[in-house]
């Protein structure tokens, strides 16, 4: 077993002497008797390092990661190719092992980190306020939610169907908790339903939420679509991939109030789903309502630059059930992570990445649109992923890629039941040509297997994919 | 002390890294797209187009790499020396759990990806349920909260429901005076009133208090949330008793995990009679801090409040024909809250915690929390005598849990020092201070948390640090309240930066 204490049997002596008391259990007689366990804990015995090493390296093997799979899931996280610069800079010690900086005068590293990570946010969204980081999308869009009721004290919410299922799913949860409406907007051609939406908003609205590129992955026009929004004074919250900000006109030009999302792309492992973080930017206007930690500038006594957690006075440990928001995370390493990722790209390099993934993204487009039994669900732009139909069970189609060490993509069934058949595929950096072309390939090759054994209709995993039910056969693939 | 010479890492004022760019510098280097160029024009409507690139740093790798060390250079962290931050579990990072948690098939395993192709991941949380379940007492575990204040949101819904499914809708959630700021937070955002509750004069919930809140009105209390240990670092005898009173008003019982790390193996929540329980694993489970981030706030519940956990959860089912069980994401939840997040949860977090489960083992966790409780009575006893015991007395003089709390009130009216100078004064002394000014109830106080993986030779060094700041105090009480002197940055005017807030660097 593992131990990380240092207490020896004579250390444990002078100590109990100097408390004065016999034994440590002594201590626990504070605890009523029958609330005492009284048993062991029916948990393993404890294992040595490289035990516990293989144990966990055993678990991983049984994963089918982006590593050993041609990964063109997306859905909100994307295999990207994060850096070394990343691993070895959010690897320090002084990095990774501080608690939140209450103590400003010997935290100026990680208060200087969140700066600088705001700043950046600020600037790719286009609005002059940014917090240091929530815990990831969906709930950072549940907390716009929150600002914009206290902002506008309206309780009804306008979202569209093509935000993220999990947000939208989010939103609902917390919906329950502080009492709001929540009204979904339906998606036309593969983009938000104008003229449902201006229908859908009124007086009472509090928030109108969209996210570009939506979940269907088509761009949508934010400004007009927000102008609803503006003519009944609710707040415009955009939800947006980050890696897109390089080449769009930012959320901030185009009307939003709050331009929020999944970080995740920039600087973070995929970790199956977390922990990443969530961005947050706003209007100046809405500054004290924010949710989450804030660094700013300031000074110190001898007329030295310095940063120090700002505006505290809107959070829990000060203003306890009046706060803004009960968050006290900021996600401080995932943020490093991706300041670094971004400076690493650089100005340049990260508006040429956006160009990079528009492009090959049409390509893969119009790749997989030209392929027998597969027709592109929307018409709409897009930029790094995109949506298309099968004329197969999207759930053969999947396994029958993943014997050939593909992820296909995401399918849409669950969340999206009229597009039962539905694809998502997503595009990055690390998706080449060539692998575009094999997932073409055998998408296509999986749709014609299935018409040649069309009796497998009602079957939802083809009986001609040897191998599909089993766990994670790591060598079959490849 | 005013004419103290600047150290050299003062000398060095803050700069930005966008004050270090310079056009025509880059580092990243992108593969060509290898497809045709299309002007972007022609692929998106061009009114959506971005007309300038963002003004990203323009700097080279080297320089990204010395920039980001050198801030860390002007970070304090628990590597580095001791960080007794009273209600934050400071206790060390085993770096085994930074490696596996980096193994390709955790880090780059996509969220999405179907379940019979993350058997791994399913299995391993799976496992981390069973093992915080037996831990808390509660049997159904949700891994799905992302910090401690998510999981106690989620406890508040939880309750919502609860009460909703069994046509009932009360208002109110009680807590005591001495509440982590988070709980009354979370109670305004889960659409509660808070109602406070006293504290009596042994740290613990004053139970004819309690009575007068409830009795006010029975139907309307939803839910109290404890700690337990609480603030104070005491275990509050009454619990079974404040339990009954509870549940016969109709009500559930929160615990607020903060405090688990005093208790594993020893005492259990759900045995006390809490229905709803948050484990912060970036506390008691060895999760690294980061800064104020990454954690995770697993919720640990009883059988009535099952049905109405957050989805997906994790299952386990058995094969029916000889081979080994096989794990599932179970959407299909039809009295579940809902989604609380994206995906599953901090997965990564599971990770690092579930190896610190498996290394510890029973008797390991059970001898880490002696072990705290340990440490903190010898800190609280070494701190009773001297200059300490008489400026820093005990806020309630019994034997405390995992950690304590102390009034710096003496201090203030002796020596004229407030509890945030001996907090800035210990900086130049090479510890990060305890948690300061909380508990609320307690004036100027210090609240102190060891944690297991100290030495005692690191906590005879703060109590002597502590004694010899008092010491210097009685001939010169303003070297404290000047201080710190050798950090990287001196005292910091904080009401500046909320008054006139400047909070992004200026763009050129």
């Amino acid at each position: 077993m593992t131990r990380y204490t240092s207490a020896t049997p004579d250390d444990r002596a002078e100590m109990l002497a100097a408390i004065g008391v016999d034994s440590a259990a002594d201590l626990f007689e504070q605890i009523p008797e029958p609330l005492r366990l009284g048993r062991p804990l029916a948990l393993p015995d404890g294992l040595g390092e490289a035990e516990v090493y293989e144990r966990l390296a055993g678990l991983a093997g049984r994963n089918a990661d982006a590593e050993e799979q041609v990964c063109f899931v997306g859905a909100g996280m994307y295999d990207h190719y994060v850096p070394a610069i990343v691993d070895a800079i959010t690897s320090r010690s002084e990095f990774l092992t501080p608690y939140t900086p209450y103590q400003p005068e010997i935290s100026q590293g990680g208060l200087q980190v969140m700066f600088e990570f705001q700043t950046a946010m600020s600037e790719l969204t286009g609005l002059p306020v940014s917090n240091a980081g929530l815990y990831e999308g969906p709930s950072s869009l549940a907390s716009a939610g929150y600002l914009a009721m206290g902002a506008t004290k309206r309780r009804r919410f306008v979202i569209s169907r093509g935000v993220h299922p999990h947000s939208r799913e989010t939103l609902a949860t917390y919906a329950v908790g502080y009492g709001a409406e929540v009204v979904e907007v339906g998606l036309e051609g593969g983009l938000t339903d104008a003229a449902a939406l201006a229908a859908a908003v009124d007086d009472e609205t509090a928030a109108v939420f969209l996210q570009s590129p939506n979940f269907l992955g088509a761009v949508e026009d934010v400004e007009a679509l927000g102008a609803a929004a503006k003519e009944h004074g609710a707040l415009l919250v955009v939800a947006c991939d980050p890696m897109t900000l390089g080449i769009f006109k930012p959320p901030g030009e185009q009307g939003a109030d709050i331009a929020l999302g999944e970080g995740q792309p920039l600087g973070n492992r995929l970790d199956f789903g977390g922990p990443s973080f969530g961005f947050f930017c706003a209007t100046q206007e809405q500054i004290r309502r924010m949710p989450g930690r804030i660094a700013g500038e300031t000074e110190d006594v001898d007329g030295r630059r310095g940063f120090v957690l700002a505006l505290q006075t809107r959070e829990q440990h000060i203003r306890r059930e009046k706060a803004t928001n009960n968050i006290c995370t900021a996600q401080a390493l995932n943020a490093l992570g991706a300041m670094v990722h971004l400076a690493w790209l650089g100005r340049h390099g990260f508006r040429e990445l956006g160009e990079l993934l528009a492009r090959r993204t049409a390509y893969a487009r119009e790749r997989l649109a030209a392929v027998e039994g597969v027709e592109l669900l929307h018409e709409a732009p897009v930029v790094r992923e995109f949506a298309v139909r099968l004329d197969a069970p999207v759930a053969a189609v999947l396994d029958h890629c993943a014997e050939r060490g593909i992820a296909a993509g995401y399918p849409l069934g669950r969340e999206y039941p009229e597009h039962e058949n539905g694809l998502l595929i997503a595009i990055t950096e690390r998706r080449s040509r060539e692998q575009i072309d094999v997932l073409a390939d055998a998408i296509g090759g999986a749709i014609a297997g299935f018409h040649a054994h069309g009796d497998f209709v009602s079957s939802e995993r083809g009986e001609f994919l040897p191998d599909s039910g089993s766990r994670s056969p790591q060598g079959a693939l490849r | 002390m005013s004419a103290i010479a600047e150290t050299p890492m003062q000398r060095e004022r803050a700069r930005t890294i966008y004050e270090k760019s310079k056009p025509g510098r880059r580092a990243a280097v992108l593969p060509d797209a290898g497809v045709p160029e299309a002007p972007l024009a022609e692929l998106i409507p061009s009114h959506l187009l971005r007309a300038e690139p963002p003004r990203l740093p323009e700097i080279a790798e080297p320089e990204i790499v010395r920039h980001y060390n050198k801030l860390s250079r002007r970070n304090f962290d628990l590597d580095s020396g001791f960080y007794p931050l009273g209600s934050c579990t400071m206790k060390h990072n085993p770096r085994l759990n930074e490696r596996v948690a980096a193994l390709p098939g955790h880090a780059r395993l996509h969220p999405a990806q179907d379940p019979r192709r993350a058997q791994g991941a399913l299995e391993l949380m799976w496992g981390l349920q069973q093992s915080l379940g037996e831990i808390c007492g509660l049997p159904h575990v949700s891994l799905q909260p992302s910090a401690g204040s998510h999981g106690e949101l989620a406890g508040l819904l939880l309750t919502r429901a609860y009460h909703a499914d069994r046509g009932e809708t009360r208002t109110k959630v009680l807590a005591p005076d001495t509440s982590h700021g988070t709980n009354p937070a979370s109670v305004t955002m889960a659409g509660y009133e808070v109602v406070k509750v006293a504290t009596n004069e042994r740290g613990g919930v004053e139970m004819d208090d309690l009575r007068a809140r409830i009795d006010e009105d029975p139907d309307q209390v939803a839910c109290l949330m404890l700690t337990n240990p609480n603030t104070l670092g005491l275990f509050d005898e009454n619990i079974a008793e404040i339990a009954s009173l509870i549940h016969a008003a109709g009500g559930t019982l929160y615990y607020d995990g903060a405090n688990l790390n005093a208790v594993m193996g020893h005492s259990r929540p759900g045995d006390m009679g809490f229905d709803i329980v948050h484990v912060n694993l970036h506390k008691s489970f060895s999760q690294p801090h980061g800064g104020g981030g990454p954690g995770a706030g697993p919720i640990a519940v009883s059988d009535r409040i099952e049905p109405f956990l957050p989805r997906p959860q994790v299952v386990r089912r058995e094969s029916d024909n000889g081979g080994g069980p096989s794990y599932d994401l179970d959407h299909e939840r039809p009295k579940s809250i809902g989604r609380l997040r994206g995906f599953q949860g901090n997965f990564g977090v599971f990770v690092r915690s579930y190896a610190y489960i498996l290394s510890l083992g029973a008797d390991g966790l059970a001898e880490a929390s002696e072990t705290a409780v340990l440490n903190a009575n010898y800190l609280k006893a070494r701190l009773a005598a001297g200059r300490a015991g008489a400026c820093l007395p005990i806020a309630f003089d019994r034997h405390c849990m995992h950690e304590f709390v102390l009034s710096g009130k003496p201090m203030k009216r002796e020596l004229g020092l407030a509890t945030l100078d001996l907090a800035k004064r210990l900086l130049d002394f090479g510890f990060h201070p305890p948690t300061v000014y909380f508990p609320l109830l307690v004036e100027e106080a210090l609240m102190i948390e060891p944690t297991e993986t100290e030495t005692k030779e690191s906590l005879d060094a703060f109590a002597d640090a502590i004694e010899r700041i008092l010491a210097e105090a009685e001939t010169d009480p303003e070297l404290a309240k000047n201080a710190p002197y050798t950090t990287p940055v001196r005292r910091l005017d904080e009401v500046k930066a909320t008054r006139r807030p400047v909070v992004r660097s200026e763009l050129r």
